[in-house]
């Protein structure tokens, strides 16, 4: 473990810039902190953190220069590994003749390094790697934008109103998949920053910056500050026999009662960093005959997602949001491995009613207790 | 192609002219459109008819006079595809104001010999009238939406012109949600995408110009509003604005109503 002083976090903008990146990471924007490319950390929210509760946001300032101290905002890094939209592929005719090109290159991959990705958001990245990548059909999109990407991660030294990544084993910790990690710490008199390597290029990276080796003080700090982040998370989440809770629990009237509140707006799965469905469009050019296809991301909260030949499967909201919660929390774990959630609590924040997965989990849970106990 | 290009028109009832004006808007594409198709009656273009049958008619404006009444039937009779344009046309427009008033009050005070005026109680869409083979929202119309529809019907392909919420449009171009970062109401939770997300995107709530989506909540985000400081009267004005009359937002803004006159 090394340590780093806050200029130390200048260096390393600056080291990921001359690597030839394009460096991401948070910043304040229309009253949020977003993603967005940083020139220096002055486009940091230094001094800033979040409020977050059910469908409720809010900026405040901190009263220290901490660079991190706050939890995530409504961007997630889906954002460039798996676009909103992305055109796929354009075909043009050949002029005069019967053929014609197609090009499928996708214009907007960069390589990219990621500053401040937090555990709970590496742990979604995962998934969404074993999503895209570990089956048998590749996807070349994400595949070309995920290959190069530099992670600094970020450990969360506190916990948001609506996080829960202790209950879903993601956080507040980054244990694997970054190049480098930090941990900050604001001390009356210091600011300083542990680094941790997780890769060959994370080390050479930090071999380059004015860095020392970490004492047992320090180290000891930064654990003291994980465990306290660990120990106030917003919300929590059980986990223990849900899958099975939520296959019995198909026809429960839970379902009908959160409908009466959902708005079938699918902002949940618009923030969530694990949701990955998407659709086509086809568009073509009246002027030059040519045809594109692009992909969107869709939601399992919209009637047309469930098309089938004649018409929609889930006209109910009740059946589309017990989709949404049955795969993230039950049949994901029987497809991926893992489940579809990593407490990151964004789906709470902006919801712009405040549905709580969380809440109507342990609502599940507690009426399956009532007919099975 | 040799075959002869389908015939365009377009027709005008009770309306701004604003959604007509997004086909002139087209300036780029409008030339690769009139290769396709034949203008073949648009009186805001051109004097020049060329008389029907027609294969698209475009309609704008709403139902408002005995005489369109007739006309409209007319304008069914000689179209094989007839597409509503617009708030007007699809909801009734911002006239349909009048559909929750007395119309005969309303003609007193604003007409100095309303005698002369002749017209209906309600401001309706032509869906209330005739068969319409396909619907584009918004106060105006997107040029784009507008485009895709026509394109799609030389292609004899289905248009991708979705029913789902501006939130999907708003969070693809990745703006701050205006209701949860700072309380202020928004539309479009309940309003079927069109616009881009245009509001949000200027750190405004949506209005609601594109009507309701499918499958539209208005009582949770009207409960919801409630709860965190919205007056009664202030969500019924939200709801009666360009799509008073379509049904989702009229019934949200009439049960508002009735519990205003209830509890006060
Ligand atoms: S379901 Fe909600 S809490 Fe879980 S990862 Fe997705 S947005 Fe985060
Ligand atoms: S749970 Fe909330 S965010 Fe998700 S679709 Fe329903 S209202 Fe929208
Ligand atoms: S600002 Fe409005 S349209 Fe955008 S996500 Fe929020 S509620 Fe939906």
């Amino acid at each position: 473990m090394e340590t780093l002083d806050r200029s130390g976090i200048d260096a390393l903008l600056t080291a990921l810039r001359e690597r030839g990146f394009t460096v991401l990471g948070p910043t304040v924007r229309d009253r949020a902190i977003v993603y967005d490319e940083l020139r220096s950390t002055a486009d940091l929210p230094v001094g800033v953190t979040d409020e977050q509760a059910a469908g409720s946001y809010r900026l405040t300032h901190r009263g220290d220069d901490a660079l991190f101290g706050y939890t995530v905002g409504p961007h997630s890094w889906k954002r460039w590994l798996h676009p909103p939209l992305v055109r796929l592929l354009r075909i043009t005719p050949e002029e005069g003749g019967q053929g014609f090109t197609a090009d499928s290159s996708d214009p907007g991959a960069r390589r990219w390094a990621f500053v401040g990705v937090r555990a709970c958001e590496l742990a979604a990245i995962g998934i969404q790697d074993r999503v895209f990548l570990d089956g048998p059909a590749v996807d070349p999109v994400y595949d070309a934008r995920r290959r190069g990407v530099f992670v600094v991660a970020v450990n969360c030294a506190q916990a948001g109103g609506t996080c829960f990544c202790a209950s879903m084993d993601a956080g507040p910790r980054a244990r694997e998949g970054f190049d480098l990690a930090l941990t900050e710490v604001v001390d009356d008199d210091r600011h300083y920053f542990l680094v941790e390597d997780g890769s060959p290029e994370g080390r050479e990276v930090l071999a380059a910056l004015p860095s020392r080796l970490a004492t047992a003080d320090e180290v000891k700090t930064a654990d003291r500050i994980l465990e306290s982040a660990a120990s106030s998370m917003g919300r929590s989440l059980e986990m223990d026999g849900l899958p099975e809770i939520l296959g019995r629990g198909y026809d429960s009237p839970r379902w009908e009662k959160v409908a009466t509140r959902c708005l079938s707006c699918t902002n949940c799965t618009m923030v969530c960093p694990t949701c990955f469905c998407s659709t086509v469009e086809d568009v073509n050019d009246l002027a030059d005959g040519a045809a594109e296809r692009w992909r969107r991301w869709d939601s399992c909260f919209t009637t047309e997602f469930s098309y089938l030949h004649g018409g929609s499967v889930r006209t109910s909201v009740s059946s589309r949001y017990r989709q949404w919660l049955t795969h993230k929390l039950g049949t994901w774990i029987e497809q991926f491995g893992s489940p579809g959630c990593v407490g990151c609590g964004r789906c709470i924040t902006w919801c712009p009613v405040g549905i709580d997965l969380t809440e109507e989990a342990a609502a599940l849970r507690e009426s399956d207790r009532a007919l099975h106990a | 192609m040799s075959e002869r290009k389908p015939k365009l028109a377009v027709w005008k009832f009770a309306s701004c002219d604003g959604c007509q004006l997004s086909l002139l808007n087209c300036e780029d594409e409008l030339l690769a459109l009139t290769g396709k198709i034949e203008i073949a009656y648009f009186l805001e273009a051109s004097r020049a008819t060329v008389e029907g049958p027609y294969d698209l008619s475009l309609v704008e404006g709403s139902i408002t006079t005995p005489h369109d009444e007739e006309r409209i039937h007319e304008i069914r009779r000689s179209s094989r595809f007839l597409m509503t344009i617009g708030a007007c046309a699809t909801a009734g427009g911002i006239q349909a104001l009048r559909n929750f008033a007395d119309v005969r009050e309303y003609t007193s005070i604003v007409y100095a010999s309303p005698q002369y005026i002749s017209t209906l109680n309600k401001s309706t869409p032509i869906s209330d009238h005739v068969w319409v083979d396909f619907e584009l929202r918004g106060c105006p119309i997107s040029k784009d939406q507008l485009l895709e529809v026509i394109t799609a019907y030389l292609h004899e392909r289905k248009p991708a012109i979705p029913k789902h919420s501006v939130c999907v449009e708003c969070k693809t171009a990745g703006n701050v949600c205006v209701m949860v970062s700072h309380g202020t109401a928004c539309l479009g939770p309940v309003t079927q995408a069109g616009c881009g997300a245009l509001c949000p995107a200027y750190d405004r709530g949506c209005f609601g110009c594109f009507g309701p989506k499918e499958t539209p909540n208005t009582i949770s985000l009207s409960a919801w509003l409630q709860e965190r400081g919205s007056e009664r009267r202030e969500l019924i004005r939200s709801f009666r604005n360009f799509n008073a009359y379509a049904t989702a937002f009229r019934k949200e803004s009439e049960a508002l109503e009735r519990a205003e006159a209830t509890h006060g």
